[in-house]
């Protein structure tokens, strides 16, 4: 990543605060001129150049991906706009076959020739490095799809409103943040249009548009007497959605002690809240160390999913292809085979999904040209299977891939990254009331917060944004400085009760961090509010 | 060609002022070249070759700001692209703490190019790799590792007349040796300006000998040890700690560097007497790029000596709010220390725990800075001077602040991405949990 980290815009004005830490996403454009794709023809032109000349060079596989990745920021502080910036990235990324390994080469110079010329190179560099390969890659069999397409189905393209209604609504944010007691507050919309076009030596090419969005904020309440400061993050999820995702109506919230929210999202009303929980956690009691019975959020929940299924059961972290950076992971392949091994407690079903609306890692195909579909993970506690794209299916047995396949940009080669991972609601009724009604001690986490975990994801530990006592049945108030550690199996294992549908809501991260040169993705999580019987909760207060 | 000489940077850099009406106008132009390989399971899993050059421009009236950046540069782009960003700054709104430009500044001549590294070929590395490969394939071990190298320019010039330029090379790798069972994993991670400092087999050869030694380890209880660092661990825990150098996030109250009442430590006692910090752009182990995004000069900075906060940056705009000087963010981070050996400081100590690395930190409390992670890749036990055994790895929950209040002793520095940070001995050190995780 440090080639990337050396985009120097710093210091350059309007949106430049934003860019340095971006600059993977591309380069500001005039938001005008972001919205005309390009000719899917001329895109077909250029793939058959690319593919033409790798095979002639000896690929006896080749794949061309033509990216268009739009990001639009709006970003603001108080009572200012730190920055508003375009970025647009386009280019194409050619991956080939050739003696048995992989190689790519990726340029932004769009001539036909240039583009013959780079798909030659990723035939070298898969040459040069086959001298030093072991097996020969084998790829699932893929049928292709001949001339197909697929777009996320938004109502409001969120490049399409105007920047000022995005500022007026984060700086009506800010104010209401204000207003309630907050002494500082930052907010942002963050958008995402990946426009992309793949086409491979199978026969297929597959255009595809895909939208995201992400409003978020956080709050700051300082107490300057007692030297202490707190913050509140907002309840928002990243949606693979257009601008709809920001017209809640009142069916899409989630009464209780603070307001949450499934589909869409009231920032408005959430930043009015945020502000007063800040102010709450100043003052709230600090946490008793020991054993509770832990009542999680989806608002939480989501990110305990992401880092303690969702990435152990990726095929490629189980292999050791990410050995020298994300790790490997404790459900070994023995265990899969054994057909019993008891990830969690027979409450625990997690299915993988690739199809689910709304969600970040909704594609109709991956970036290698497979359709994508659901399937499970754990299945009544008991590990069933992974996350594969093509060149590991044939590990697992199976006659194709799963459809995992992706790439944060042209410029960057597609790789096994994690589809929507999700629990699946309880099958009988019951309520979040019903549920806190149960427990006599215990702790009700809501919104994530500090969260790190081992690189064979046994061993966790958690924060959050705001976390509430539960005493014989009762919310009693407000708690501070609670994270909670354990076991991955041994966690899953102590989920006593999962709420029904009707609470099923998806968080999501939309910055997985995964690969060497490090790559980023959108992934969503959905939960219905889950229960946990007797976690080890820690104190996290320190005196400097 | 991505990599421009002074001259040619330069050249497009006036032809792009030349077209600018506004009050204001800055103009920045990069470029990288470079290549990677990754491999896993003793074999290359991917590798890549990409080359970039961008032109960014930003065009202020008033203080009213638009930026604009473009990748073709013949005439009609670069007039296209200086257009763009005025109207961009036209709709934009004002932007209360924006600062005009700097005028012409003398910088340093720095000293981060090495032609030797610039010229690594594709086939150059797939030997470094090979080398490494042959040193687990002949222990009957397995490899993860990524090689990584670019060549990289920047160049800046404005309406008022600054004009600076840096050109820089790079390479890094990293491996991850793990035993054929799955018990023991040992790691080393290196990045430099000149390559032949890059030893890719003695470097495999170091990781090995740690997946070897930590095979069986022994769960021990967690608790508060005296740890000894090595330079990758310690420098995993400083480097958010550099971060929280900042004078407005202090004055604000938002950071560990605020005080009670109001105003920051600076000035204060904040850590054992031990501690010397700075930042220095000509270091010969460590160099860096001389002027920073600002504009500004960047020159040796003591942050900390003897243990005593003395500098905070100040961006321009706090700076001029605060009526101070502006103090530019380090690039590098260096952390002095003595003349001991790693295994010198494992010799004089009596009971503790040796840390290669750490892993997943993340903050838990941005008050007190703490905190939390899992060690990685090699923890041994120390007894009477000597590691005894391997031990199960642990989770802690500390705060670098803390942790160089508890300093006993500080070994000789290495180099560890953009810090430079010697071992160190560290008493207390609070783990909270084990970890299966090997």
């Amino acid at each position: 990543m440090k080639r990337k980290d050396f985009l120097y815009l710093s210091g350059m004005g309007l949106g430049a605060a934003l860019l340095p830490n971006l600059s993977a996403f591309g380069n500001p454009i005039d938001p005008l001129q972001a919205l005309d794709g390009v000719d899917i023809r001329v895109k077909k032109q250029m793939a058959d150049v690319a593919l033409n000349a790798a095979k002639s060079k000896g690929a006896s596989y080749a794949d061309v991906r033509i990216g268009r990745y739009l990001n639009q920021f709006v970003a603001t502080r108080e009572k200012r706009v730190q920055g508003v910036a375009n970025t647009e990235s386009y280019g194409i990324g050619i991956r080939v076959i050739a003696n048995g390994c992989w190689g790519f080469a990726a340029t932004n110079k769009m001539t036909m020739d240039d583009i013959a010329k780079t798909a030659e190179q990723a035939v070298a560099v898969a040459k040069a490095n086959a001298k030093i390969q072991g097996e020969p890659v084998q790829l699932a069999p893929q049928k292709g799809y001949g001339e197909v397409s697929w777009k996320a189905p938004i109502e409001i393209n969120t490049f399409e409103v105007p920047v000022k209604e995005k500022v007026d609504l984060l700086l009506q944010v800010n104010d209401i943040a204000l207003q309630n007691g907050a002494n500082f507050v930052n907010s942002v919309i963050f958008a995402v249009n990946e426009q992309k076009y793949f086409a491979s030596t199978d026969g297929s090419y597959i255009d595809q548009d895909i939208h995201r969005i992400f409003p978020s904020f956080g709050v700051t309440k300082i107490d300057k007497a007692s030297g202490k400061f707190q913050t509140r993050s907002s309840l928002s999820s990243p949606m693979g959605m257009g601008y709809e995702y920001l017209t809640a109506g009142a069916n899409d919230k989630v009464g209780g002690i603070v307001p949450r929210y499934k589909n869409r999202y009231d920032m408005l009303e959430d930043v009015k809240f945020a502000a007063l929980n800040a102010s709450e956690k100043i003052t709230a009691k600090s946490v008793e160390p020991g054993k509770y019975d832990l009542v999680l959020d989806p608002s939480h929940l989501w990110l305990t999913i992401h880092e303690s299924v969702g990435h152990p059961t990726e095929l490629d972290r189980v292999l050791g292809y990410e050995a020298n950076y994300a790790g490997t992971s404790f459900l070994t392949l023995d265990k899969w085979q054994s057909k019993n091994f008891k990830f969690g407690s027979d409450k625990v079903n997690i299915v993988a999904d690739k199809t689910q609306k709304g969600s970040l890692g909704a594609v109709g195909y991956d970036d290698e040209g497979v359709k994508c579909g659901k399937w499970d993970l754990i299945k009544d506690g008991i590990l069933v299977n992974y996350q594969a794209i093509r060149d590991q299916a044939h590990i697992l047995g199976l006659k194709e891939s799963q459809g995992c396949c992706y790439s944060q940009g042209w410029d960057d080669v597609q790789f096994q990254r994690m589809p929507n991972v999700s629990l699946q609601p309880g099958k009988e009724k019951l309520s979040v009331e019903d549920m806190i009604k149960d427990v006599e001690k215990g702790i009700y986490i809501i919104g994530n917060g500090s969260f790190s975990i081992d690189q064979q994801r046994y061993n966790f530990q958690f924060g959050g944004q705001i976390f509430y006592e539960i005493k014989d049945g009762k919310i009693v108030g407000m708690l501070n400085d609670v994270a909670y550690q354990a076991n991955t199996q041994e966690f899953w294992n102590s989920c006593a009760a999962v709420c029904d549908e009707s609470d099923y809501r998806l968080g999501g991260s939309f910055n997985d961090g995964k690969g060497q040169p490090s790559q980023s993705s959108a992934v969503s999580h959905g939960s219905s509010t889950t229960r946990f019987n007797g976690v080890n909760v820690i104190n996290t207060a320190r005196k400097i | 060609m991505a990599i421009l000489s002074k001259e040619e940077a330069q050249a497009i850099l006036k032809k792009a002022l030349s077209y600018s009406k506004a009050e204001f106008c800055e103009v920045s132009l990069g470029g990288s070249e470079g290549g990677n390989i990754r491999y896993a399971r003793n074999a290359v899993s991917t590798a890549g070759q990409i080359s970039t050059m961008d032109l960014a421009v930003s065009s202020t009236f008033g203080k009213k700001t638009g930026s604009a950046t473009i990748n073709e540069f013949d005439d009609a782009s670069i007039a296209k692209v200086v257009k763009r960003a005025e109207e961009l700054a036209q709709l934009a709104p004002e932007n209360p703490e924006f600062m005009p430009p700097l005028g012409p500044q003398t910088f340093q001549e720095s000293a981060t190019f090495n032609p030797v590294t610039a010229a690594i070929t594709p086939d150059i590395r797939a030997e470094m790799v090979a080398k490494s490969l042959q040193v687990v394939k002949e222990a009957k071990l397995e490899a993860a590792g990524f090689l990584e190298n670019g060549v990289r320019f920047n160049s800046v010039m404005n309406s008022k007349g600054l004009f600076a330029y840096n050109k820089s090379s790079d390479v890094s790798f990293s491996v991850t040796v793990r035993n054929q069972e799955g018990t023991g994993s040992g790691y080393v991670d290196q990045s430099f300006n000149d390559v032949a400092k890059m030893d890719t087999l003695a470097l495999t050869k170091i990781a090995a000998k740690k997946a070897t030694g930590s095979a069986g380890a022994k769960a021990i209880e967690p608790g508060k040890y005296t740890v000894i660092l090595e330079p990758l661990a310690a420098s995993d825990m400083l480097g958010n700690m550099f971060r929280g150098f900042d004078a407005r996030s202090a004055d604000e109250g938002r950071s560990f560097m605020s005080k009670k009442g109001g105003g920051t430590r600076l000035g204060e006692q904040l850590f054992s007497e031990n501690v010397n910090l700075y930042s220095d752009p000509m270091n010969p182990d460590i160099p860096s790029a001389t002027w920073n995004g600002d504009g500004l000069a960047l020159k040796r900075t003591q942050w900390v000596e003897k243990g005593v906060v003395k500098n905070l940056a100040y961006s321009r705009y706090w700076a001029a709010k605060k009526g101070v000087e502006p103090v530019p963010g380090g690039r590098n981070f260096i952390m002095e220390g003595g003349n001991k050996s790693l295994e010198d400081l494992i010799k004089g100590t009596e009971k503790g725990i040796l840390v290669t690395r750490f892993w997943y930190i993340r903050s838990v409390d941005p008050q007190t800075l703490l905190l939390t992670g899992l060690t990685r890749d090699g923890t041994f036990y120390i007894e009477n001077g000597e590691i005894k055994f391997p031990i199960k790895n642990f989770r802690f929950n500390e705060s670098p602040v803390i942790m160089l209040n508890n300093v006993e002793e500080l070994g000789k520095p290495v180099r560890m991405g953009n810090l430079m940070v010697p071992p160190m001995k560290i008493r207390d050190f609070t783990f909270t949990s084990l970890s299966d995780a090997v």
